[in-house]
Order: C-alpha cells, then structure tokens, then sequence
C-alpha cells in the first residue's frame, strides 16, 4: 500500500503538504469562514465519453463549495480498491483527477488508499471532502430564497445521465452524448464579483432540475413556476430521451446549476453568465411549497420528486 | 425536432381544442386505450383544454398493469433460482408481486437485468452458456413481434438455453369486454397507436360496426390526441362509427405484415388472465407447440405459488375506466410510486402513477 501511494499517488499529486507524507496536511486559510463538503463516487462505468470517474469526483467536490459561493483550496482524496483492478486502470483515474483538480485551482493535500477482496466494490469507490474560503457576505441557501425572485439555469441539461445510460446499456446513438461533467466555480466567482446578490445556488446532479427545484420549494417553503419552453435541451439528448422515455427533467447533469436572484438582477446575470444560460422560472407568490411547469402547450402540471430511478419504457 | 416541435405546439393546441369545442353540442365519454396516452393527456394537461361535455375514460393499455399477478410471481420465483439470468424490461422490475418484486429479488442475490430487447437476452444466453437466461415476455401487439422473433432465431440458431416466459395480451377482445358489459358508458375510442403500427386499423372494423362507436387509432403527441378526439367527436356528432387513422405517420390498414407473420409463426391465440379484470377469452398469445422447449412456463415446474392481491387495490375498476385513480381510498396514502399495491402506481403507463406524478392531489 505505501509503495502504492509513495510511488503512483503522491508523485502525480505532487503536492507540498501531501509529500510531507504525514497523517494529516496542515495548510493555511485566509478567510474567516470556510465551506466545507464530502462525497463519494461510485459511478459505473468507469470510464464514459466526457469523463470518469476521477475527473467526476473533483468536479463534484468543487461544485459542492461554489455553490456556497466558497472558493475551492484544498481536497482530500480516498480510494476503496477492488482487488486485482488493472495498474492501468488506476494510473488513467489518478491523473484524470491531477488534471480536473489543476483545470479547477484545487489542491490535492491529503488522502487514504484501502484494497478489498474481489467482488467487494465495483473496480474504484472514490470519497472526497472539500474545504473552500467564504469571501462574501451573502447567505446562499435555500432560506434566502424569495417571492419574486428569477430563477436562471447555466446550460442545456440530461447529457451526463444519457451519457452514463449510452455505455451502461451498451445502446448506441447516431451522434455521441458526451457528459457534462466540468467544474463550475468560474462562473459563480463572476457572479460575486459583479457584486449580485445570489440568494441560492444549487447544481445539478442526480434526479435532475426538477429534484433541486422540488428540495428547494420544501426547503424554502416557496411555491416555483418553471417554463418548459425555457429549458434548453440538446436535440440529441431530446432525442435519446424520447426513445428510452426518460423526462429530461429529471436526467442527471454533472456540469449545470440554477441560481436564484431577485427579479431586478435578472438580466445582469443572464449577461454574465452568457448565452448559455436561461431564466427558467420564478418562485411565485404562494404560501404552498410546490413546483408547477407551464408546458410546451400552455397548460400547468405538478413537478414533483420522482420514485427511484426511471426505468425505460416497454413501448 | 421533427414530429416532436409541430406536434407539441402551444397555437395548433390551442387551435384543435377550439376546434373540438365548436363541433361538441352534447355530453360524450370517450376512453383511451394506451397507457402513453394517458400519461400524455395527464402530463400535457390535455384534458383541461377540452369543453366540459367531453369524459375521458382510461383504459386498460398498460402492458404492465395487466401482467396476472401469477405471472409476476412466476417471475420472482424464476428469478430467484440460482443458475438462471432473469431478464426484464425496465418497467417489471417495480411491479409488486405477492410478495416483493424482481428488484427485491435482485437484492437478495438473483440475478435479474433490465434489457432494452429481447435479442439483448438471447445475446445473453449465446455467452452464458451455462446459465438458463429466461426473458419476461409482456405486452400488447406492440412488442410481440421483438418476442417472436427472438425465439424464432434462438431455435434457428440451436440454441438451448434461452427461455421466454410469455404474458401477451391483445387490445380488441379486452374492448369487446369492455364494449359488452353492462356498465359500459364508453362511446368512443383512441386506439393504441403502437399497437396499431404492428396489427394495422382492419381488426377494429367488426367492433366499430357491431357496437356502433367510432375508433380512431391515434398517436402520443399532444396534437395527436387532440386531433384524434376531435375525430371521434365529430363521428360522434355527426352519428358515425366509423374506423379512423390519426396516426398515418405510422399506421396502415394491413400494419406491418412481416411483423404480424412472424407473430402468428410463432405464438398462438389463447384465453389470458387480466390483472384486475379477469379472464377474456382469445386475449392473450402462448408459444405454439413447434416452440414448447423455449417456453419457461413448461420448463420451469412452478408449483404451490400462491398469490395474493392486497385488497384495497382497485386497478382492476381503474383499468376498465369504472373509477379514477383519485377515487381510490388508498390513493397517495398507503399507495404511493414508493409503495405501491397495485402495477397502475409503478408503470409509466399506469393511470395511477400519471395522476400522481402531474395532477394537483
């Protein structure tokens, strides 16, 4: 195990307070408030047209602190091993996640390797925890969230989850749907240092827009309308949607997020965040938690949290 | 996107339910027979749009939902049998059987797969050899001819390891069911597109003509409904019953005569059982004899399967449009998509899961 880390991990990581090689990395914070967050990865496959899962696991480490607003510093990295995964797979892991965390201004400062017997994880289970500086003053939670405030989504949405289901189900589409997967503190730092007021922030992962929207309304206690018009989907991931019949709703995004603002600075952030983006919706004036959509044929249905995963339809 | 952007647009919506709206002078009761439509008239809000003289029935197209709950628990059993690779389309593995599902088989340590084709489990069978890979074969008309063929090339390809345990029903005899109880209230249908892309319009015509109610085989676009009810309301109006063809995109009269020939090669016209509704006599298709050694019910001797329906699960009345989902006592309440009694809470076909998912509780 120590030759493992002493001459694969540490060496690519390349960090000073990681080759100091002690039980824990002692690193310097500047601000008076950090943010905080841990994950795990357990993806499969591997590997998948736009990622894998090293790039997959800093990626979800950074997004978690921007959206506290938290600028990401430092990570720690652990691997659960399955017994007998090939060298090679491991080395191609080990420097995806060198070249996302370098992409994303993230240092790789501590970390911890396990092996298990076979059959005991399926090839890498991957845990992070994420520390990041808080230099703003704002509150961006759930609870800053207000009647009349915009809500704006940073790009098209469902080409992780079609992604993942193209090589998972073996299916193959006419044009390859890459993931999404990308680190997301750029946009947000433009966002506060234009001085605008984000009252939440949340990315997008499993369960889709339309899960973050529903936790956000409960959380919140805010009614949200959203326009389905509004919603940027690829016509390629509309399409795969359509044969598996998969609501792209509800499809997994790994690279987007929805901010929310007060209604004035609406268009000051849709500037910022470029073409891209699109207000979607708005939190409406209602003393009823609940998410409604305006369909593509002007009528309003319920969003509510979907029952496990969706499952292909049968004809 | 082409067929999906024309057929989704808000003006010719708007248009069409004005349309149905000028011509409707009287109250009428029209069922759909797919579960998609359903869940499309739900999702898009279809039903909102239409003049209130206009009752929308649901009707028993939900493959899934009508799957006899012996067969499920002829699945779970299979499943569970140590050399054997269960495989399913996605929708069965939630449906509960008497007890648990093939998810909870799964978890214990069957193995079961979703599979988007029944080639995909012949595939399986080819590279498993020692293995008994078993396909649950349910659905209307629409995914019989997949079916056929994969036992069809499994026999061709001599091979011996590939099962199908077979639950087809048709669509026309579950109508006439319908058309020919006493407390039939329905005046016009929506055909099930898909099943008409493979069986073709023809087989409608001895029922539209014997219980005078006009058939309009029609598409899953929210312009495919609203122009398909607007056929049947003016057939209605104008006191026709006639058969009609929304869905010309993709249904003919004759269907698709290779698909329907390598079904009647290789299944036969039996009695089936309905989930909820009971036996209908010619509803359902077996394997013929030439077939028997792919047929898992022969193979595998199930015996002293018990089952049991939980008692307050009313899909059968939901099924035959006698009630609505939300008249369901244990709507939302002991029956969610989380725990659901019944197979209309888990499919996306199902009436009940549509009600859940988009109508305001």
């Amino acid at each position: 195990m120590n030759e493992l880390i002493e001459k694969m991990i540490a060496p690519v990581f390349a960090n000073p307070a990681l080759l100091k090689a002690h039980d824990g990395s002692v690193v310097n914070v500047q601000s008076k408030k950090i943010a905080m967050t841990t994950d795990s990865y357990v993806i499969h496959p591997l590997f998948f047209p736009g990622g894998d899962i090293g790039s997959l696991a800093v990626h979800g480490t950074v997004n978690d602190l921007a959206m506290c607003g938290a600028k990401p510093l430092y990570m720690s990295v652990g691997f659960i091993l399955e017994e007998g995964l090939p060298m090679e797979t491991l080395w191609q892991v080990i420097r995806s996640i060198k070249e996302a965390a370098q992409k994303s201004g993230i240092q790789i400062v501590t970390g911890d390797t396990k092996v298990v017997d076979k059959g005991k994880a399926d090839g890498i289970f991957i845990n992070t925890t994420g520390v990041g500086a808080v230099e703003h003053k704002l509150d961006i939670s759930p609870q800053s969230v207000k009647k009349g405030d915009a809500i704006i989504l940073s790009g098209d949405i469902g080409r992780h989850g079609i992604a993942i289901m193209a090589v998972r189900e073996g299916l193959e589409f006419e044009t390859k749907i890459e993931s999404d997967s990308a680190p997301l503190w750029n946009p947000i730092k433009d966002l506060l240092k234009k001085n605008i007021r984000i009252h939440c922030l949340r990315d997008l992962t499993r369960g889709g827009l339309a899960s973050a929207l529903v936790e956000i309304s409960k959380k919140a206690n805010v009614a949200i309308q959203i326009d389905e018009r509004a919603i940027p989907v690829r016509e390629d991931v509309k399409g795969a949607c359509e044969i598996l019949g998969f609501d792209p709703l509800y499809v997994a995004n790994e690279g987007r997020f929805i901010c929310f603002v007060d209604g004035k600075e609406k268009d000051a952030v849709l500037k910022i965040l470029g073409k891209s983006a699109s207000l979607i919706g708005t939190v409406m004036d209602s003393k009823t938690s609940k998410v409604t959509l305006k369909s593509f044929i002007g009528t309003t249905r319920i969003v509510d949290m979907l029952s496990g995963d969706q499952l292909p339809r049968i004809c | 996107m082409k067929y999906l952007d024309e057929y989704r647009d808000q003006n010719a919506a708007q248009k069409m339910a004005s349309a149905i709206a000028s011509i409707t002078t009287k109250d009428w009761t029209i069922m759909e027979i797919c579960g998609g439509q359903t869940h499309a008239i739900v999702k898009f809000g279809i039903d909102e749009l239409l003049p209130k003289q206009i009752h929308l029935v649901h009707g028993p197209g939900c493959p899934v939902c009508v799957t006899p709950l012996e067969a499920i628990d002829k699945a779970l059993a299979i499943a569970s049998l140590k050399d054997v690779i269960f495989c399913s389309f996605g929708d069965m593995v939630r449906v509960p059987g008497s007890r648990g599902d093939l998810l909870s088989v799964k978890a214990e340590g069957g193995d079961v797969r979703i599979v988007y084709s029944p080639m995909d489990a012949l595939s399986l069978a080819k590279e498993n050899k020692n293995k008994k890979v078993v396909f649950f074969a349910v659905g209307f008309e629409t995914t019989a001819p997949a079916n056929a063929m994969a036992v069809y090339k499994a026999k061709e390809d001599g091979i011996t390891n590939f099962f199908v345990l077979v639950s087809h029903v048709l669509v026309p005899p579950a109508m006439e069911a319908i058309l020919s109880s006493e407390t039939n209230k329905i005046q016009g249908f929506l055909a099930a597109g898909h099943v008409c892309t493979v069986m073709g319009t023809k087989d409608y015509e001895p029922l539209a003509k014997k219980y005078k109610v006009p058939i309009v085989a029609t598409g899953f676009e929210p312009l495919d409904i609203l122009k398909g009810l607007y056929m049947v309301i003016k057939q209605l109006q104008e006191g026709r019953f006639e058969v009609e063809n929304e869905y010309a995109r993709l249904v003919k009269r004759e269907g698709n005569v290779p698909a329907k020939d390598i079904v009647r090669q290789v299944f036969e016209v039996v009695p089936r059982k309905w989930r909820g509704i009971g036996e209908i006599p010619q509803s359902g298709l077996s394997l013929r004899e030439k077939y028997a050694n792919f047929d898992a019910e022969k193979i595998f001797q199930l015996q002293d399967i018990k089952t049991e329906e939980p008692p307050e699960c009313i899909s059968g009345l939901v099924l035959q449009g006698l009630k609505r989902p939300n008249e369901c006592s244990q709507f939302g309440r002991k029956c969610t998509p989380e725990h659901p009694l019944g197979a209309p809470m888990v499919s996306s076909e199902g009436a009940c899961s549509a009600y859940y998912r988009y109508k305001t509780l």
